[in-house]
Formats: structure tokens, sequence, C-alpha cells
């Protein structure tokens, strides 16, 4: 990190707004594993408690990005200063969406609670989720140490993600297609993984960011992407 | 066309003033030391640093300027337009003709308006009558953005304008002479907020015609207004390149620490 500013005060400002994506980020994670708890036992509560507080991320994402704004207009900062406060309102801004996933995913607890569990593909869910959270949680680190190593770590893990998800797309086909009474948790199942999946496209933004602000170019490798579920097929022929 | 390509564009075309291994020395003191530099045609180049880094003082051996400083001299080479302008064959007043400077505070003649516009194309004998000379003072009064503002009073005083004014004033003198390159000492330091805005757009209007090189303390007119951004600091230029790519990203760590504020 370099060294800093003449303005204590605006380093002061840098910090807390850092410090703010911390707990924000902290947050969401948290969220990812109540909402699979909630999921795994059909807790209403825990449910309910999860939407709660995505309300609370969404004031934390507004606040962050207020402030920012507040110090590009007070501090006119340039080089590194500029993108970190640039960056800090998008990651802000993806970290809000990541946890209106997690929400999402608690909200259907609900809907799928009396239906016909399938057991195997909550193990797949499972696993995205402890991905994901794990994710966050590097990527948050790398953000906050300013570790690029790190944030391309986390960059190439979202490939992982797209694999399980891909997994649990064609093992859901095959549900639906035994037995019609799956289809129904089996959407909701889909729709689960696929915003995780998306949580983890956000994830890698996050990472790219944390790469930009520290070199001031754009992270030029090639974006991992698995996700062929598009594309997937069962053949009913066989 | 964007702004990289527009910068990438300026760096095929010939220098206008190109400074080869310039040191400039004021007695012991050694001011500017080993400077190399290419200053494009109409373009805005800004020079930024710290004070004492040497800014201004190599601003001013583009025109000679410290030819009027006895302690100083300088080694190396400046051309303008491939012409050693330290050549002894050079006539300095001539030189200055061409290129131009407007200080840090604005100094009009204690004439009049008009006179002060009139000084220049006078003495060079640009003027063949007095209808041309009425033009050249109409044209800079109206490219310097001024003649709205003077035009019923031309026979007053120049001093008794604002300071904005004064300073556009003296843009007005200078291009009256019609140079190749504009010098500019911090032309904004003692301006108010509105007069800078008036002035940086009109170095915007000017760099269609003229080459302009701007010293400025502040890193946000220097972000403003120019293509390029030179960074001086203790006599050496520590970082050259696109304006955009200096305040976005600059690649030498003592620049980043000056313009982002942080201990130098």
């Amino acid at each position: 990190m370099s060294q800093n500013h003449i303005l204590s005060s605006f380093d002061e400002e840098l910090n807390d707004l850092r410090a703010q994506i911390v707990t924000m980020g902290r947050l969401v994670e948290e969220q990812y594993k109540n909402s699979l708890q909630a999921l795994k036992t059909k807790d209403k509560e825990l449910a309910e408690k999860v939407r709660k507080t995505d309300r609370l991320i969404d004031e934390m994402d507004t606040n962050i990005e207020k402030q920012a704004i507040h110090m590009i207009a007070l501090r006119s900062p340039v080089a590194d200063d500029l993108r970190d406060i640039v960056s800090t309102i998008k990651i802000s801004a993806g970290l809000e969406r990541i946890g209106d996933y997690a929400k999402n995913l608690a909200k259907r607890v609900t809907v799928i609670r009396h239906k016909k569990t399938i057991s195997v593909s909550s193990a797949l869910i499972d696993q995205m989720v402890t991905q994901i959270v794990s994710m966050i949680s590097d990527v948050i680190d790398a953000y906050i140490s300013r570790d690029i190593e790190k944030a391309i770590d986390v960059w190439r893990r979202d490939q992982m993600v797209d694999n399980l998800y891909n997994s649990l797309f064609r093992e859901m086909l095959t549900y639906m297609m035994e037995n019609p009474q799956y289809i129904t948790p089996a959407t909701h199942l889909l729709f689960i993984a696929k915003n995780i999946e998306r949580a983890g496209d956000h994830a890698t933004n996050i990472a790219e960011l944390v790469y930009y602000i520290n070199e001031g170019e754009l992270l030029a490798l090639k974006r991992p992407k698995n996700d062929s579920s598009n594309y997937a097929d069962i053949n009913t022929e066989e | 066309m964007d702004k990289a390509a527009e910068t990438a564009l300026m760096d095929l075309i010939e220098p206008t003033v190109r400074a080869t291994n310039v040191n400039i020395y004021y007695g012991e003191t050694h001011a500017i030391k080993d400077v190399n530099l290419d200053i494009s045609p109409k373009a805005v180049t800004a020079l930024i640093g710290p004070s004492g880094c040497g800014k201004s003082t190599f601003l001013r051996c583009i025109n000679r300027m410290n030819d009027t400083i006895p302690s100083c001299h300088m080694t190396g080479k400046v051309t303008l337009d491939g012409q050693d302008i330290y050549d002894k064959k050079i006539d300095v007043v001539q030189l200055r003709a061409r290129v131009g400077m407007v200080f840090q505070k604005p100094n009009p003649f204690p004439k009049s308006i008009y006179d002060n516009v009139a000084y220049g194309p006078r003495i060079h004998g640009l003027a063949g009558n007095d209808t041309d000379l009425d033009n050249i003072v109409f044209n800079s009064l109206q490219k310097s953005g001024l003649w709205e503002e003077v035009k019923d009073r031309l026979d007053t005083p120049g001093t008794a304008l604002s300071g904005g004014q004064q300073q556009r004033l003296c843009i007005a003198r200078t291009i009256a002479i019609n140079p190749e390159v504009i010098l500019m000492d911090e032309p904004c330091s003692a301006l108010d907020p509105i007069a800078t805005a008036i002035i940086e757009e009109l170095i915007t209007e000017l760099k269609e015609r003229f080459t302009i090189v701007i010293v400025t303390h502040s890193m946000q007119q220097a972000a403003r207004v120019s293509q390029k951004t030179a960074f001086f600091h203790m006599g050496k230029i520590l970082e050259f390149g696109d304006t955009s790519e200096i305040f976005t990203n600059p690649k030498v760590e003592k620049t980043k620490d000056y313009i982002t504020g942080r201990y130098g």
C-alpha cells in the first residue's frame, strides 16, 4: 500500500469506505450460509431473517455510493485514488446483487418446503454455496490487502461454480423426465442454482475490479466461462 | 476521434518545439537536469510538479526569457520547427514574436485596451494601415473572448479591467502578433473559478491554432486542458505522457504521490 495522503482526513474517508465494503462482504457471506441452512432445514424464520437482512445490505450499498460520490466531488481524486473510489461503487453494487441472489434463495424455502425432496442435488447446491462463500470471502480479502494473486485465483474459481451448475442442470432434467412430480421442486432448485451461478459471475467481476484498482489496467486474460447449460441436452432416444 | 487515437496521432507529427539534453544553471545551482521533451503542434502540453522543480525555468527557456537573468546559463539544444533558437543568428525579439508568453499575474501595459493589443502589431509592422490594425485588434479581442465586454470602451485603460479580463487582454495581446507557440506560466492562479473556466475554455479553443505550453499548480487544470503532461521533479522530467494516462494510471511512483497529494 502506498503512503498516506497529506490530507489525513482523505485517508480516513478512504479507510472508512473500505471498511464498509468489508462489513458488507461479510454480511453477504452470512446470507448465503443462512439461506442454505434455511433451505436444508426448511426453516421459515431463518429465511425471513435473510430477507430482512437484505434490506440492510441494500442500504449499505446506497450509503457507500453516496459517500463515494461525496468524495469524488470534494476530493477530486486521481490515479489510484480515483480507480479505488470508482471501483468501490461498482464492488458495492456487485455485492448488493450477490446479496439479492441469496435473498432469492431464501424466498424459495417457503415454496419448496412441502414439495418432494431431491436429496442428491441439495448436495450440489451445498457445494455451490460453499464455493460462492469462499469466493466472496477471498475477493474481499484480496480487495483489502490489495492482493492481485488472490483476486486472480477467485476469478479462476468461477469455473468450478459453472461446472457445478452444469451438473445440477443435467441432473434436474433427468429428475423431471423421470417423474413429473419433481418438476416444481426441480425448477426451483434450478433457479437457485442459476442464481448462485450468477453470484459467481459478480464475484468474478469484483475480482477484476480489484485487479484494476491495483494495476490500472483491465484483466486481459480470457474470462473463464464454463456455463454450457444453454446448450445442454438430454438424449431421450437412449 | 477518441482521445487515445488523437494522442497517438500527435506522436507521429513532428514536434514544434524539441528540447534535447537541456541543462540550466543559476550560478552554481543546477536547476534543469538533462531534460528532453517534444512539444506537439496545436495541442496543449502541461508542465506540472512541486514548487522549485524547474518547470517555469524550463518554460522560460523556450522563448529565451532566461537570457535576461545574468547568472543563468544553459547547455543543450532547443529547436523551434527544427531551428536552433539559441543559434547566434537568431533575433531574440523575432523569436519572442513567434513564441508568446502569458504570465501568472495579468500585466497589461498602462495604456488603453486598444493600444495594449495594437502595441505588438505596431512594433512588428504587421498592419499596413489603421483599418488593418483595427481588424487585428478586433480579431484578437474576439478570439480571446473579450470583445463583447470591451467593444464600447476600447479607449479606457487596460488596468481598469477585472483580473480575469486583464488576463484575457494579455492573451489578446499575445495572439495579436500571431505567434506559433504560446507559453503560459500559471495563467489562472490569480483568478476566481469563473474567470479560470473562461480562460480554460479559451485555451481549448486556442489550441486549434496555436501550440500551447502551460505551467500549472492546479492538477485539475492540467487534467482539464492538456493532452500531454510532463511531471517535473528536482529539475528532471520523471514522467511524460498522455494526460489521460498520467491522471488515471501514472507509471512513476513519484508522479502518483504528487498528483494524489501524498508525501513525496
